[in-house]
């Protein structure tokens, strides 16, 4: 009995977790669903994001210790970071990859590792390589519900990714400019005649990545720390969600993403792997979706004549 | 009137002249051909027209409007719609939503400038606006006989049947003027009479026609007015017969014979 809970505890923890690897693996499907390539900078942007929501947070909450300016100042802090980077992804893409759209495909990638380098060495060079904690920006007692234990940052962490991520759908499914994005992720020359703007749209998806980021970069923050780093193994792990769930296929990344939190969370005790290898299981999962179905769990299935 | 005028243009690939100082100018309401030998820089000029590419030097006026370095989705906006010598459609689309696809970003509708208001307006009426550029769709479909395909892919369609659905979806869009790059390219020809059938029908609509084309019967017939490419550059214009009978384009198709 104890056992069941105990795993219905990592479950809890592995959808937690799940969540922030989905809100930035979005970021990854999304880009490549367009420009088909990966970009590797996006870890670093949640890095940022995870920066800016700390020192805005930090600026506005001040020396106040009123709940109710903590939890307001905390979705301020939230959305100025999305805000911020939006703005500095769709500048990185206009600086380091639009010029090298027509270039061979290892180019944008090779910059895109540039800009990744740049962005953790200038927030080590900016902020010092010591790590800081993100405070809570509520008491976070957590809540005993038969015998399982949910934090408030859990609740918060899912609640904020599901919102995102309904949000998100509906704007991709529903608005104009979401269906043009769509077109544009089918054919890019074509949906240009059809009076598309398709650099428009670029920048668009980039605004949109980089914001989910930076969302997923604040909640992670709280477990891992803020540090110049942080976003190149929750990037990459964020990555490999995107191609579990299929890249390119928005709901792909977020079931991937989702997959990948509880698989971590309950491979290390499942599989008696020390919690110090844990990592091991994302990758290890990742070499077994390439080997069974390359495309991914949602990848797409190449409709031909029957 | 002339809707489209190219003044001067050029277009130079390294030390290739593909388009020479070429004045092409598009009468409204009337089929427009454009024909030449291989090379001749036909689509290198329609691709200027278009926006796909640009001038290095010259000017193209459409409808009192300087558009030689417009991108090429705003010049679509315009009201330019072409199709391609090698047929571009959304291949993994069924055919009436490659035809929606054209609908829905069609000559004049901004789907970035829109009030707001009218932006979450047609968000909440998605389903409506659905079902509406649905039957718009389909009523395109009916008039260029594709109808019973609709729910195919595209990619499943015979040639003939692709080259209609790029001529329909460039339709949809309501253009005023309608670029086709060698549509009868591969054609048989019944396929090519229906295709004449059907350029004659649009003609009826009042929408301008540009048309590339080296199948000669159908230029002759359906062109109200041709103008003669060669080596980049324009050798003669006139009417089908003018053309027909005019030594310098006899010279370009066939040579010239030995003294």
């Amino acid at each position: 009995m104890t056992t069941l809970i105990q795993y219905l505890q990592y479950l809890v923890n592995g959808i937690t977790l799940g969540s922030i690897y989905a809100l930035i693996a979005l970021g990854y499907t999304m880009v490549y669903g367009i420009l088909k390539f990966i970009n590797f900078a996006h870890g670093d942007i949640l890095m940022v994001g995870a920066y800016t929501g700390l020192l805005t947070y930090t600026a506005l909450l001040g020396e106040s210790t009123n709940p109710v300016w903590m939890l307001t100042a905390f979705f301020i802090a939230m959305l100025v970071s999305m805000a911020f980077c939006a703005a500095l992804g769709m500048f990185i893409e206009r600086v380091a990859y639009k010029p090298l759209r027509n270039a061979s495909r290892l180019a944008p990638l090779l910059s895109a590792i540039g800009v990744s380098f740049i962005l953790s060495n200038g927030a080590a060079w900016i902020f010092g390589a010591q790590s800081r904690r993100f405070p809570y920006p509520f008491d976070n007692t957590p809540i005993v519900i038969a015998g399982l234990s949910i934090t408030p940052h859990q609740i918060l962490t899912v609640t904020v990714s599901v919102i995102m991520m309904v949000v998100l759908t509906l704007f991709v499914n529903k608005s104009r400019m979401g269906k043009a994005m769509r077109a544009t992720s089918i054919d890019q020359a074509t949906s240009e005649l059809m009076g598309i703007d398709v650099n428009k749209i670029i920048s668009m998806t980039f605004a949109i990545g980089s914001a989910l980021a930076a969302v997923g970069g604040i909640l992670s923050s709280f477990d891992f720390r803020v540090y110049a780093s942080m976003g190149t193994m929750t990037g990459l792990k964020a990555f490999v969600a995107a191609v579990i769930g299929g890249i390119g296929n928005i709901q792909g990344a977020m079931l991937g993403g989702l997959i990948l939190g509880v698989l971590e969370s309950i491979g290390a005790p499942l599989l008696g792997i020390p919690s110090a290898l844990r990592d091991t299981i994302a990758f290890a999962a990742l070499i077994i979706i390439l080997l069974v179905k390359p495309d991914g769990i949602l990848g797409k299935n190449e409709r031909e004549k029957v | 009137m002339r809707i489209l005028e190219t003044e001067s243009v050029s277009r130079v690939f390294g030390g290739v002249v593909a388009v020479n100082k070429v004045d092409f100018h598009v009468e409204q309401g009337l089929v427009n051909g454009l024909i030449g030998p291989n090379g001749a820089g036909k689509t290198t000029l329609f691709n200027q027209i278009t926006g796909m590419d640009h001038p290095t030097s010259g000017r193209i006026i459409f409808d009192g409007k300087d558009i030689t370095r417009l991108p090429a989705w705003k010049i679509s906006r315009l009201g330019i719609a072409r199709t391609f010598q090698n047929i571009r459609l959304y291949n993994d689309l069924t055919v009436i939503e490659n035809v929606m696809m054209g609908l829905h970003f069609k000559v004049g509708s901004d789907p970035f400038k829109g009030r707001f208001v009218q932006a979450v307006k047609s968000y909440f009426n998605a389903g409506k606006e659905n079902r509406e550029l649905y039957s718009k769709a389909l009523e395109w479909l009916e008039f260029f006989e594709l109808a019973p395909l609709k729910d195919e892919f595209a990619r499943n369609l015979p040639y003939g049947n692709q080259r209609e659905l790029e001529i329909a979806r460039a339709m949809a869009s309501e253009p005023k003027v309608l670029f086709l790059d060698e549509p009868a390219a591969g054609m048989n020809p019944s396929e090519t009479a229906h295709l004449m059938y059907i350029i004659s029908r649009i003609r009826e609509l009042g929408v301008t026609v540009v048309l590339i084309e080296h199948d000669m019967k159908l230029v002759m017939n359906v062109c109200d007015n041709i103008t003669v490419l060669s080596f980049g550059q324009k050798i003669a214009e006139g009417t089908p017969d003018e053309i027909k009978s005019d030594p310098l384009v006899i010279e370009a198709y066939l040579g010239r014979e030995e003294e």
